[in-house]
């Protein structure tokens, strides 16, 4: 579904640290500004190798979290067609998880390393995840306007420099378009539906409007640390760039359905540029640090199906053979 | 957490209370580099990899990642341990020098001599 890592003002300092060969480190950025595209055992600098496991990890929790508000619907879902497009949507999620898993790993990272950093909370996934998924209308909301805003974000990351990262999401990206089109499908049906359906999913778009607009996370043009990322590319695109073409392609798309977005100061500028209403980033902090009104419940989840299915893996395991790191 | 609390029928029916935070990352389990291939007689192309114990179980599990849309006929699973590559510095034996032009087709060039001796041929006839 999504990606947009969050780095703590803490964590961006520290990485700011590393020192690397210089002569191997010019040669690597010459290569990534020519646009070639780094493999998993080339020379990288430390601070890139970390911070794309970071990312990468992140995302990868964030697709297979992602799956459980959605989950949440498909016992109750309206219809028989509308069951199965949401059962393939939540596999396509889980599968994305299983890549980005995968493109992390060529890394350096176990995929069960990732897993235990997610249940310990040592490591995040996106903050729109902890919300709730109250009626069906939700979904319909998740699916066209979360999907979207994760579009936005994949997009742009899939021109980024390390190959294996970018072949994910080309394949992420292609399924993605199906979430946006049966999400968009969903959600013009209620708004053009009866005034229950039409006032059922105003409500929830309400409810989803400030998540949306911290899924790309705080304001980052100022930092040191961005830049950096920026040169290596592997961060395309500022947040508030990310946001602010979000809000250009789907703005318009919500309100020429005659529905609106609970915000008076929401508004495309002379300059081109979208302003809203400070959404309240002391939310967007509380919720990514654990107190938002699903995280126990999100965790606890995940908990369990690794609990549940360790007899399993342990069946599984053959203890001789030899673990290599994935080539691609 | 207060698991009769959740929106998801399926949630409160397992009624998981506390579990314990620890993963078991002992049971990692391998790599497999997946080819799929799209139609008969074409080739089988690297298309990622999965986890399994088994290479059956890794057919299993690449058939759900990578073929779960558009056309698939075959996959196949190679053991990551089992191939074999050469190592990024080793880049450089890939450079064709610019005097091995006569391994390629394009450098034999020979209408313009024939067509000269065509010429040749007409004007002394
Ligand atoms: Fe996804
Ligand atoms: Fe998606």
């Amino acid at each position: 579904m999504y990606g947009n890592a969050y780095i703590s003002p803490e964590e961006a300092k520290q990485m700011q640290s590393q020192q690397d060969d210089p002569k191997q480190l010019a040669l690597f950025e010459a290569r990534v500004a020519k646009g070639e595209k780094v493999e998993p055992g080339d020379w990288m600098p430390t601070d890139y190798r970390k911070q794309l496991i970071r990312m990468i990890e992140q995302h990868a929790h964030s697709e297979i979290v992602g799956a459980l508000p959605e989950g949440t619907w498909i016992t109750r879902a309206p219809n028989f067609r509308r069951k199965l497009a949401l059962i393939a949507k939540v596999q396509d999620e889980i599968g994305h998880g299983q890549l980005l898993y995968s493109a992390a790993e060529t890394l350096g990272k176990t995929r069960e390393q990732m897993l235990a950093d997610l249940l310990s909370g040592k490591s995040k996934y996106s903050n729109v995840f902890n919300y709730p998924a109250k009626t069906w209308a939700d979904i319909a909301v998740i699916g066209f306007l979360v999907d979207g805003a994760a579009i936005v974000n994949q997009v742009i990351n899939s021109k980024g420099s390390y190959g294996p990262y970018c072949r994910a999401l080309e394949r992420i990206c292609y399924e993605e378009s199906f979430h946006l089109k049966q999400g968009h499908d969903n959600f013009v049906y209620l708004a053009t539906g009866t005034p229950q359906q039409r006032n059922m999913l105003q409500e929830a778009l309400n409810r989803w409007y400030r998540p949306l607009l911290h899924f790309f996370g705080p304001s980052d043009k100022a930092s040191q640390h961005s830049e950096k990322l920026m040169k290596w590319r592997v961060k395309l695109a500022s947040n508030d760039d990310m946001r602010n073409q979000f809000l250009d392609q789907y703005v318009p798309k919500i309100l020429e359905l005659d529905l609106t977005l609970p915000d008076p100061n929401l508004k495309k500028n002379d300059a081109g540029i979208w302003e809203f209403s400070d959404p309240d980033w002391d939310e967007f902090k509380r919720v990514i640090n654990g107190d938002g009104p699903c995280n126990a419940e999100r965790l606890a989840v995940r908990r369990y199906a690794e609990e549940a299915g360790r007899w399993v893996r342990n069946a599984l395991m053959r203890k001789e053979e030899k673990y290599v790191v994935p080539l691609a | 957490m207060e698991t009769n609390k959740s929106l998801d029928p399926r949630v409160q029916r397992l009624n998981i209370g506390a579990q314990n935070g620890e993963a078991n990352i002992e049971t990692h389990l391998v790599t497999w580099e997946v080819f799929h291939q799209e139609k008969k007689g074409k080739q089988a192309v690297h298309v990622g990899i999965v986890h399994a114990s088994s290479p059956e179980l890794a057919l299993v599990y690449a058939k759900e990642v990578y073929g779960r849309r558009g056309k698939t006929t075959n996959l196949w699973v190679v053991k990551t341990s089992d191939i074999f590559t050469f190592t990024p510095e080793d880049e450089d034996v890939f450079n064709t020098a610019p005097e091995k032009l006569y391994r390629e087709a394009g450098y034999y060039k020979v209408r313009d001599r024939i067509e000269a001796f065509q010429k040749r041929n007409k004007e002394t006839a």
